[in-house]
């Protein structure tokens, strides 16, 4: 009910809501409003009409239009949806969960686990970010799965390090000496006490880098490094967008189709994110609780 | 402090050790055949058959345990020999050190607004909190936050350089680059700016500027959003502090206490952040630079991996994070410096 309210009161966290309810209804409905054509052996591989180069405006028949190499637009941002939230809420998922499991090891059990631990993390994170997913996946090859591995291997530090600091703060709260005290077990002050507590800010954390996840993916896609060719994915229909921007015969814009459709579910698909995080980063912070509207 | 800087010079060996570990791993997923061409020395080796490349493998011992080929590599690479590049035709290290100042040159101008925009936005937004301006800038740091650099970076390319032909592409015109490459322009850095100014040739510098205009605004308004944020959330926190409030209630002009008391606290995680800017600003570099055909360092890695030029794309990635470490190691000793509180020891 308080977070009905808070919704209602705060717009851009509304916006958020529904970009991303609609998000999830294009996903699942994706079968139902794109028609398969009968070659097709997974329905992840956008449909061609012809091997022609130069794209074609949208048509009755391709309502946005198609793009290098007649890969239908509509089709592939539709199962490009699939695509996104599969990138981002696996790489967000696992890398979350590898993240919660060596933060809290490195915090209950201090001393020189914790260092070790922290030094890994330290080392994995002086290697950037998009760079290091780049590396690994010309190493691993093409590919969606092959580029989740590499997102996930080095999207996983931040939330060890978050959930550390939170345990540490929280052990030594006085609720839970009080818990101590009254006679509670280790496992149940971690079960019921220490960790309920302080994966709110990491599940924070993991809605921000949802959008976040998704962006690096596309840049990997859009260099080249990501999905199969021809995969429903939005970064490789801008990468494919590329050679057009220029577009033909003095007209620059002839092409804007092919860049501004995907572009723009790309930036409202990380925007949902965002705004749903900032939201939540809000609600569950109690020192903000009630003070922007 | 000085105890700090000797255990942290101590400590990096460590860290450098880790890293070397980490990305001889990577390399060691890939087959021995692929590897082979980290040892080449020129152009020519790889033309010499299966028959060949299978004596290689055998020559360099590239079935050997872990350990015997780690311990090759790491000699290899403190004799300097990073292997060839096959997408550039030459030494990775030669070509890791040919590159270097084109992105430094751009990487060092985008800092410029990013660093200056986000202070000035930030504390904005933040003496103005819940005001119309403060939903204003936040809005406007969510957008930037959203946005993918290749899309912003397509579109600003349509526009004023397809449509407005204001700002070409590349790094230098055709006949500046010929001009720059003759006997009479002394390349004193690699960096066309600086050099420009040293030889006092202003039309290498406009034309140099004018190359750069749209990588460093591609760079700077995807980067802003983020940093816009950090500072804002700073600059508020700092606002809520007990000296504030006294410098308020001894009668300071709000733009004193503004201006002297609260932004000088509140750039401190700013700083702290600059190593991560650095590094975030390297991942944006590749993808600023392969659209707009600047050739740097980003551009090398992203044509590297895409024509699967292991030896390259490793190279880089250990020279970069070497660089990175010793940029977080002086942002620490800067941040050390700059607040008396931290005490380091």
């Amino acid at each position: 009910m308080k977070t009905i309210r808070y919704l209602l009161k705060n717009q851009l966290a509304l916006t958020g809501v529904i970009l991303l309810v609609f998000f999830i209804a294009i996903g699942s409905l994706a079968p139902v409003i794109t028609h398969r054509e009968p070659y097709q052996i997974t329905p992840y591989q956008m449909p061609r009409s012809g091997f022609w180069q130069m794209p074609r405006p949208p048509s009755s028949e391709h309502p946005l239009g198609t793009t290098q190499g007649q890969y239908d637009i509509y089709y592939g941002l539709v199962w490009g949806t699939r695509t996104a939230f599969k990138i981002g809420l696996g790489v967000v998922a696992v890398g979350a969960a590898i993240g919660v499991v060596i933060g809290s090891i490195a915090a209950f059990y201090g001393g020189i686990v914790d260092e070790l631990l922290m030094r890994v993390v330290d080392v994995f994170m002086s290697f950037p970010f998009l760079i290091a997913a780049m590396v690994l996946t010309t190493i691993l090859g093409k590919g969606l799965y092959q580029m989740m591995i590499a997102l996930t291997s080095f999207g996983w530090m931040g939330y060890a390090r978050l959930i550390r600091s939170e345990i540490l703060h929280i052990k030594e709260m006085d609720y839970v000496q009080a818990a101590r005290a009254c006679g509670a077990g280790d496992l149940r002050l971690i079960r019921k006490h220490i960790l309920p507590n302080s994966l709110f800010p990491v599940l924070v954390q993991a809605t921000m880098n949802t959008g976040s996840m998704v962006l690096a993916a596309s840049a990997l896609s859009f260099l080249g490094l990501g999905t199969q060719v021809g995969y429903a994915d939005w970064g490789q229909l801008i990468a494919l967008a590329r050679n057009w921007i220029m577009g033909k015969g003095g007209n620059p814009f002839a092409f804007w189709y092919t860049l501004v459709y995907p572009g723009v579910a790309i930036f409202l698909f990380v925007l949902a994110w965002n705004l749903v995080g900032d939201a939540l980063r809000d609600i569950l912070d109690p020192r903000m609780r009630g003070k922007r509207v | 402090m000085l105890t700090y800087v000797v255990r942290r010079l101590l400590f990096l060996p460590v860290v450098l050790f880790a890293l070397s570990l980490m990305i001889f791993s990577m390399m060691m997923l890939l087959s021995p055949t692929q590897r082979v061409a980290v040892y080449a020395p020129d152009a020519g080796f790889m033309k010499g058959g299966a028959e060949f490349i299978k004596d290689q493998i055998e020559l360099y011992g590239l079935d050997d345990p872990f350990v015997i080929q780690y311990g090759r590599w790491i000699g290899n690479l403190f004799r300097g020999n990073l292997g060839w590049a096959e997408s550039y035709s030459m030494p990775v290290g030669q070509a890791l050190m040919d590159l270097f100042p084109a992105t430094a040159e751009l990487g060092l101008l985008a800092m410029l607004p990013i660093v200056l925009g986000a202070i000035w936005f930030g504390t904005k937004a933040a003496t103005h909190h819940n005001e119309p301006i403060d939903h204003y800038i936040r809005v406007f740091t969510i957008l930037g936050w959203s946005f993918p650099t290749f899309v912003f970076a397509l579109l600003v390319l349509m526009i004023f350089y397809g449509w407005l032909d204001w700002f070409p592409a590349g790094r230098l015109s055709h006949w500046a680059t010929m001009e720059v490459a003759s006997g009479a322009f002394h390349s004193y850095t690699g960096m066309n700016i600086l050099d420009a100014i040293l030889n006092g040739n202003g039309r290498i510098l406009l034309d140099a500027l004018r190359h750069l205009v749209l990588p460093v605004i591609t760079l700077a308004y995807v980067w802003w959003a983020g940093m816009v944020r950090i500072m804002r959330s700073s600059m508020l926190e700092t606002l809520r502090q007990d000296y504030v409030t006294t410098a308020r209630a001894k009668g300071l002009a709000e733009r004193v206490v503004e201006n002297r008391h609260a932004r000088r606290n509140a750039l401190l995680p700013v700083t702290t952040i600059a190593g991560i800017i650095v590094a975030q600003l390297m991942g944006g570099l590749v993808i600023t630079e392969t659209i707009f055909d600047y050739h740097g360092l980003g551009q090398f890695a992203a044509r590297a991996a895409q024509n699967l030029d292991f030896p390259a794309v490793l190279g880089f990635a250990l020279y970069f994070a070497v660089i990175l470490v010793f940029v977080n190691l002086i942002v620490d000793l800067l941040y050390a410096y700059l607040d008396p509180r931290v005490k380091l020891g």
